[in-house]
């Protein structure tokens, strides 16, 4: 992120990151994996298990797409700050969510 | 009229306890004379320009430094009152509601309120120096995140006066910190305390990871860093990491008290073990938040004193930030008598083990570096010194309580108790006490007289074995934390007895060691050189105290422990490096520094406003105080005049002033 | 980067700083970086936050107390109107990072407009929403469940309130210099936030909603 907008003033068009290109593609991926889960949950086309497994992955692949598309992770120099910083979050995140998930279901009150 | 103000009033303050008694007046005494001092000099403008405004982080780490060796009494003394509580069977000194007040709020200061504004403060005066920058990478932030923990830690402290102090433990477990528990205001400070000084924690652990990160003097890689930024760097990684845990954490205790909310209640469904996982999670990795710095300091230290390079750079690097990682895998251990079930518990008792090796290696490294070194030992060095024991004894207790069965014998016990004092004042204490006494030559440019300062050393150790050491014992015979008195037949006495006098030879210590700066100030011995230990690093190469601008021209580096190669080819009648030379020899150019704001300490006022509003449901309070809050944000982003050159002829009159000084 | 550095005119006691040749200028630019760096990590800081609150919510999603459940009381088609708008904004707030890469401030601005005015329009279809909820019973003390809820949406709703103040903010210091690097900067790090948020949003509506009415 840092880096993106450091030399931007030869204008958008240049193809990788920042052109209009990019952000219309994005936008279109991001409403297509919107839709998806919406039809699979509202039509109830599968097990509550698929569904659940389905819909998470297109919520993870909507935030690629942010990323990538609109955030451009890809652009940044070396060295990669900005991502290692990013995996190491998002390690932790899922070490809290899981992590408490797995204690918790040993705690549960009754509901 | 006059009985309306009685009845506010005896809810307001504290009321009915002497010894509260006695505290109030003095400090309400302290404060008038604070303020008739600075009338009587003239010295409101020179506070509010030179320091209340200041973006200097030297500035915001002396400020740091006070802070937290005012809050090391404060806390000082809790310890003091328990202990003289615990000193014989069934006594009254403090009665069971005040006891659990002190046992609260000490634990509270002493990690939240001492340990990490002393770090900070080291964090502050040295890391720029060292890495060869001329400030952080956000003053102003730095300044914000200062008034944020001061502000916070001042909402915390008031509760001992004004509506009574928390008493629910240092982690506050619900259900008796919910207002079932609870329904004084104590806890409300609790909260609104650590929340407001935990956004600043926040703040400067960003802050530094991009300081270092991003600022570092030319040529210095992140491989050639003094082991000290590393150990911040591995700090402050952690700190963002786990400090948000903390604010919601905190932040849903608050919905529950405040708007009913049932998170951990015991109806509605909540569930207050969940409270117990989450506040483990940032909890655990403060600890190593605090420790970590630490082994920084021994790191340089152990060098200096060895005039050897450390041994194993790389080995203390990967250790460091292994164990960054490591700390988020372990939090469970703290409850493993909750009931998760032998899975959960086997696995945090095995990441726990885990992460005692790379702090093994630490000690190795540490021990090879002194194995043949010029070995001296000045006041750093022994604190460096007792420490390796102290926390190797700590540490391997640390290890038999990661053992999941043998921890049901042990939870809660004073075994634990010795366990985490020995880990915390051996490890953490001893060490930014080392850093203290390394570094006071830099930040303040005189020396601290060596005799006392050996005096309170001693009496520090000695008086920590002869008050800790029993405590594991007493954890053995069956004494749990808490208790407030026990009875005669349990046995225990002998040891509270050894127990409490270890706690006031320790207090004696830090006499001592107030002693000992008086003195140093009053035969103030100036430290010309700027270099007073024949240091290692790039901080040792500028005049001591450091010009505002640190560096004139900022350092090429080349090499680890640069300053000490540069004084090693000086000795040898070399040539100056090239591109070193070349840098050492550019002309002067203006210098780009960060204007004073107040807008720091406005803004950090307007929080503690509105918690004290929150803390007492005063709706127009908390108005006003928000409304502060956003106004100084708002007046941030739009003030597009934050810094300012500082022109050549002016930098050249302060190095000459410096050298002259030589 | 010969931006006229406009910021130091101020009446300081140091300001004998004539020249702001190529050097300050990087200088300047450098600290540009470096801040959009430091709010990356405050991004990532927020990810944690945001984190404990979902594995919150997870844990304590089947604790209704007897209370009324999520799939009674959700309506799905006011959460999918949001969901869209809120994908959208993200998309146009991309547009105002082009054009102001172009160089057009009144296409920056226009742009940064539809963001706000459809963030706004998101906070409303929330607001309504929550009214709705209580209307129905449901409160942030009626049940674990619900607490956790309010609290979840809620903080997302907060960051986007938060975000709207602040671009309102930026408008007008962007009407007022024009694109500056400081300015460029500020664009950038909100549009980042911006995106950051319709990311959240995602999972909220993914684990929160979608997930809720299964």
């Amino acid at each position: 992120m840092a880096n993106h907008n450091a030399h931007s003033g030869h204008g958008g068009h240049e193809g990788g990151h920042g052109s209009m290109k990019s952000y219309v593609i994005g936008f279109v991926l991001s409403i297509v994996l919107t839709i998806i889960p919406l039809v699979a949950v509202m039509n109830d086309m599968f097990s509550k298990q698929v569904t659940t497994v389905l819909i998470l992955v297109m919520a993870i692949l909507q935030f690629a797409v942010q990323l990538l598309f609109f955030m451009h992770i890809r652009d940044e120099k070396k060295p990669r700050f900005n991502l290692i910083a990013l995996i190491f979050g998002l390690v932790i995140m899922l070490t809290i969510v899981a992590g408490s998930i797995w204690i918790m279901t040993y705690n549960a009150v009754a509901t | 009229m006059w009985d309306k103000i009685k009845d506010f009033s005896s809810e307001f303050f504290v009321t009915g306890d002497p010894l509260i008694l006695g505290a109030q007046v003095s400090i309400g005494l302290t404060l008038v004379a604070i303020v008739f001092t600075l009338t009587y000099f003239k010295k409101w403008r020179w506070l509010w320009t030179e320091w209340l405004t200041s973006v200097d982080h030297k500035k915001i780490g002396i400020m740091y430094i006070i802070a937290s060796i005012l809050m090391l009494f404060r806390g000082g003394v809790d310890a003091l009152l328990m202990r003289v509580q615990l000193a014989a069977p069934e006594l009254e000194f403090l009665h069971a509601d005040h006891y659990n007040a002190i046992f609260t709020t000490h634990g509270v200061i002493m990690i939240l309120f001492m340990a990490m504004p002393l770090m900070f403060g080291l964090f502050n005066i040295v890391v720029p120096l060292q890495i060869g920058a001329r400030d952080v990478a956000f003053p102003f932030l730095n300044s914000l995140s200062f008034w944020m923990f001061f502000f916070g830690a001042m909402l915390f402290n008031v509760s001992f006066i004004i509506g009574g102090s928390p008493d629910a433990g240092w982690l506050a477990y619900p259900p008796l910190s919910e207002l079932s528990g609870s329904p004084g205001v104590g806890q409300d400070f609790y909260i609104w305390g650590i929340q407001i000084s935990g956004i600043g924690s926040l703040a400067t652990g960003i802050n530094f990871v991009v300081t270092i990160l991003k600022m570092r003097a030319p040529g210095m890689k992140l491989m050639q860093m003094p082991m000290f930024s590393w150990s911040v760097l591995s700090s402050c990684v952690t700190i963002m990491f786990a400090f948000p845990i903390l604010t919601v954490t905190l932040f849903l205790l608050f919905l529950d008290r405040y708007l009913g909310a049932h998170f951990f209640t015991l109806d509605g469904g909540g569930n207050p073990m969940m409270y117990i996982n989450l506040i483990w999670m940032w909890g655990h990795p403060e600890v190593y938040i605090v420790i970590l710095p630490a082994f920084g300091i021994f790191s340089e230290i152990v060098a200096t004193f060895s005039k050897k390079k450390l041994f194993g750079y790389k080995s203390m690097v990967f250790a460091l930030m292994s164990i960054s990682f490591f700390s988020f895998f372990t939090w469970a251990h703290h409850f493993f008598t909750m009931g998760s079930g032998a899975n959960v518990n086997a696995f945090f008792a095995i990441t726990t083990m885990i992460i005692a090796i790379p702090t093994g290696v630490k000690v190795f490294n540490w021990l090879f570096t002194m194995y043949r070194g010029k070995l001296s030992f000045p006041t750093p060095m022994l604190w460096t010194i007792a420490f390796i024991p102290c926390f190797v004894v700590g540490g391997m207790t640390g290890v038999l309580l990661s053992v999941a069965p043998a921890d049901f014998q042990f939870h809660n016990s004073y075994f634990l108790i010795a366990h985490f004092h020995q880990v915390l004042i051996g490890g953490v204490v001893f060490g930014y006490f080392a850093g203290l006494y390394y570094w006071w030559p830099k930040m303040f440019g005189f020396r601290l007289h060596e005799g006392l300062g050996k005096w309170a050393f001693w009496f520090w150790n000695i008086g920590f074995y002869v008050c800790f050491m029993p405590q594991y014992a007493l954890g053995l015979m069956g004494m749990t934390r808490r208790f407030n008195e026990y009875d005669f037949d349990m046995g225990w006495q002998p040891l509270n007895v050894v127990s409490t006098v270890g706690a006031f030879l320790m207090g004696l210590a830090f006499i001592f060691q107030v002693w000992q700066i008086a003195h140093s100030i009053k035969f103030f011995k100036k430290e010309t050189s700027g270099d007073a230990w024949d240091g290692r690093t790039l901080e040792w190469s500028i005049p001591s105290p450091a010009p505002m601008y640190n560096f004139a021209r900022l350092p090429q580096v080349t090499s680890q422990d640069d300053w000490w190669e540069k004084k090693q080819r000086r000795l040898r009648g070399e040539a100056e490096l090239p591109e070193v030379a070349a840098a050492e020899q550019a002309p002067l150019e203006p210098i780009h520094m960060p204007r004073n704001s107040g807008i720091p300490f406005i803004m950090s006022f307007s929080w503690f406003v509105a918690g004290f509003g929150f803390v007492w449901d005063w709706k127009w309070m908390i108005v006003v105080g928000l409304a502060g809050v956003i106004i100084s944000m708002l007046a941030r982003s739009f003030s597009y005049n934050t810094d300012y050159y500082i022109p050549v002829d002016e930098v050249e009159r302060t190095e000459a002033a410096a050298r002259g000084a030589h | 980067m010969a931006h006229a550095i406009d910021t130091h005119k101020g009446a300081h006691g140091h300001s004998a700083h004539g020249s702001h040749d190529g050097h300050h200028g990087h200088d300047h630019h450098d600290q540009e970086e470096m801040k959009t760096f430091g709010f990356w990590l405050f991004l990532i800081t927020d990810v944690i936050l945001f984190g404990t609150l979902f594995a919150t919510f997870v844990v304590l999603r089947l604790n209704t107390a007897g209370g009324p459940t999520g799939a009674e009381l959700i309506e799905l088609p006011g959460i999918i109107a949001s969901t869209f708008i809120l994908l959208t904004s993200s998309f146009t707030s991309g547009i105002a990072l082009l054009e102001m890469n172009r160089g057009n401030k009144k296409g920056l601005i226009l742009w940064l407009i539809i963001t706000a005015l459809l963030g706004a329009s998101f906070i409303y279809l929330e607001v309504t929403e929550f009214i709705h909820l209580v209307h129905e019973g449901a409160t942030i003390g009626t049940s674990a469940y619900w607490s956790a809820f309010f609290t979840l949406v809620g903080t997302h709703g907060l960051h986007v309130t938060v975000g709207l103040v602040w671009m309102t903010a930026l408008i007008i210091q962007l009407s007022r210099r024009g694109i500056t690097p400081v300015t460029k900067r500020k664009v950038n790090i909100i549009s980042l936030y911006w995106h950051f948020l319709d990311v959240v949003w995602i999972f909220v509506f993914t684990i929160v909603y979608l997930m809720g009415v299964m």
